[in-house]
């Protein structure tokens, strides 16, 4: 595919600025040394993401990243940060970290892991023009259906994920301490 | 039509529709709220019955100079209203106005509305913290929390719905409801609210909470934190978050009404008149959902964050899981 032909698609242009703009907002939620914009510039890249999604036609995908990452992770994330550190306005204390060649070596790793697997698989297939996407009744029957094993099984992990979570978080009290909360 | 041309009636008629709507249900709010204390209210901008009372208020709002606190994060503060108001537009996406009247329906309909709409707190979160300020921060904080704990119910509530229709798209939904008993030749419909009754209630409050109204209105409280995340914001800006409150309290009470009392349809109306007066239909249903929600910010005291919480968590979810467990069972069974 010459370029012409990738510039007369107006999605391809669409693409471009969604993936450039994912990745410097990806670039910036590890520079930025304000842990408040690292988040909120998250909110950037998952928004991106969801649109590249919703390019590919994978509406309930990009939908879910949404309410799911955007409108609760995300809320948790900035929740945390400010209910513990509360750097109102400007913030002086600048996040940084010691370990930068490692972390560097780590996700240019995986970016190189994903490459290869992606490339392998796909090589320079063209895919065929996605014009509608997968109704959620399809969706269902699969995850319901086929799949309700994995579903469940993940499910399952997700729940004992949750239950340990707040069995370490929470202290039960000493008798000692039972005993002054409730004469209190 | 071409779709460019499409877009941009649908751009102009959400663009409409939002200042309006605002005025018209802040306009109702002031005279409702009066006579429920015994006042008359705004009487004297525009001559008679004081209508004229919000467009003055919103010129105001424009004369006003755009103040951004000294220890602002100017970026992020400005961003805030611009994010909040987001969530509430692309509602406007998906909410069927009559039948062929809906600007997009998407198959996900009703995840998407709820996807969406959960955007808007992040830009509440956004306007709390950056205002460098403490009244701000508590405000946005208790905003976060309580947006989270209701956000639960919602979608849940609207599970039951779902599984009745057998679809998420909200045309979908509101055909559910007018053939709800068809045989061959008729058909008999049913609004929702007569088998979902629990499911509008817990939709209802949640709602209300996420709209942050009386009585959830602890992350504004204006006795102790001010106005909370709205604090330190002043004219357009301000105006901004305004609008975008009551233009939510529009599109929710939209949702409310097109999930549980079949949107734009009345019983025994054939669709070609139903393409006109669809949207006045469900404008009613929509004044009808407003009045209560007045009603009840008017009537009831404030909750306590505890209590806030306890009702979300202990009861609100609670039901709306037994509500989608008993809907489930039944429409298999039956």
């Amino acid at each position: 595919m010459g370029f012409e032909d990738w510039a007369a698609e107006p999605l391809n242009w669409v693409f471009l600025a969604v993936a450039l703009a994912t990745t410097i907002s990806g670039l910036r939620v590890v520079t930025s040394p304000n842990v408040v914009h690292a988040a909120l510039f998250l909110v950037a890249a998952l928004a991106g993401t969801a649109a590249i999604f919703l390019l590919l036609a994978a509406e309930f995908l990009a939908w879910v990243l949404v309410l799911v990452y955007i409108g609760a992770v995300i809320v948790l994330f900035l929740f945390g940060i400010m209910i513990t550190r509360a750097p109102t306005g400007r913030d002086e204390a600048e996040v940084d970290h010691q370990r930068r060649a490692p972390a560097v070596l780590v996700s240019a790793g995986l970016f190189a892991l994903l490459a290869w697997g992606l490339l392998s698989q796909w090589g320079d297939t063209a895919l065929d023009r996605i014009t509608a996407g997968t109704p959620t009744e399809v969706l269902a029957e699969g995850l319901l259906g086929r799949f309700v094993f994995p579903f469940e099984v993940v499910g399952f992990v997700l729940l004992a994920a949750l239950v340990g979570g707040i069995t370490i978080a929470r202290r039960d009290l000493s008798p000692a301490e039972e005993r002054e909360r409730e004469s209190r | 039509m071409s779709p460019w041309l499409a877009l941009a009636i649908w751009l102009l008629v959400v663009a409409t529709i939002i200042p309006v709507m605002g005025m018209a249900i802040g306009y109702a709010e002031m005279k409702i709220s009066a006579h429920m204390q015994s006042r008359i209210g705004p009487y004297f901008a525009g001559g008679r019955f004081g209508w004229a009372q919000l467009i003055a208020d919103g010129v105001k709002f424009f004369q006003k100079e755009d103040l951004v606190p000294d220890n602002a994060d100017r970026p992020v503060f400005k961003m805030a209203p611009v994010l909040v108001m987001v969530g509430t537009v692309g509602l406007f996406v998906v909410i069927p106005f009559g039948p062929g009247l809906t600007p997009q329906n998407l198959d996900l309909g009703i995840f998407y509305a709820l996807a969406i709409s959960s955007v808007g707190t992040i830009g509440v979160l956004m306007a709390g913290w950056s205002s460098g300020n403490k009244y701000s921060l508590m405000g946005g904080l208790r905003a976060a929390g309580q947006l989270i704990a209701y956000e639960l119910p919602l979608v849940l509530a609207v599970v039951g719905v779902v599984i009745l229709a057998g679809t998420m798209s909200l045309d979908g939904i509101v055909q559910a409801q007018i053939s709800w008993f068809s045989e061959a030749g008729w058909s008999l419909g049913m609004p929702f609210v007569i088998v979902q009754a629990v499911g509008l209630g817990v939709f209802f409050i949640a709602s209300l909470a996420e709209l942050s109204r009386i009585p959830f209105d602890m992350p504004i409280a204006e006795s102790e934190l001010v106005m909370g995340y709205l604090t330190e914001y002043s004219g357009f800006r301000f105006l901004f978050f305004f609008l975008a409150e009551f233009a939510n309290m529009f599109t929710l009470s939209a949702i409310a009404a097109t999930l549980f009392l079949g949107g734009y349809w009345v019983p025994g109306v054939p669709d070609s008149i139903l393409q006109f007066v669809g949207p006045l239909v469900l404008l009613g249903k929509i004044a009808l959902f407003i009045f209560v929600s007045i009603w009840v910010r008017w009537t009831f005291p404030r909750f306590r964050e505890d209590q806030l919480q306890t009702l979300a968590w202990k009861w609100l979810v609670p039901i709306s899981l037994a509500n989608i467990i008993v809907t489930g069972v039944l429409k298999v069974v039956l």
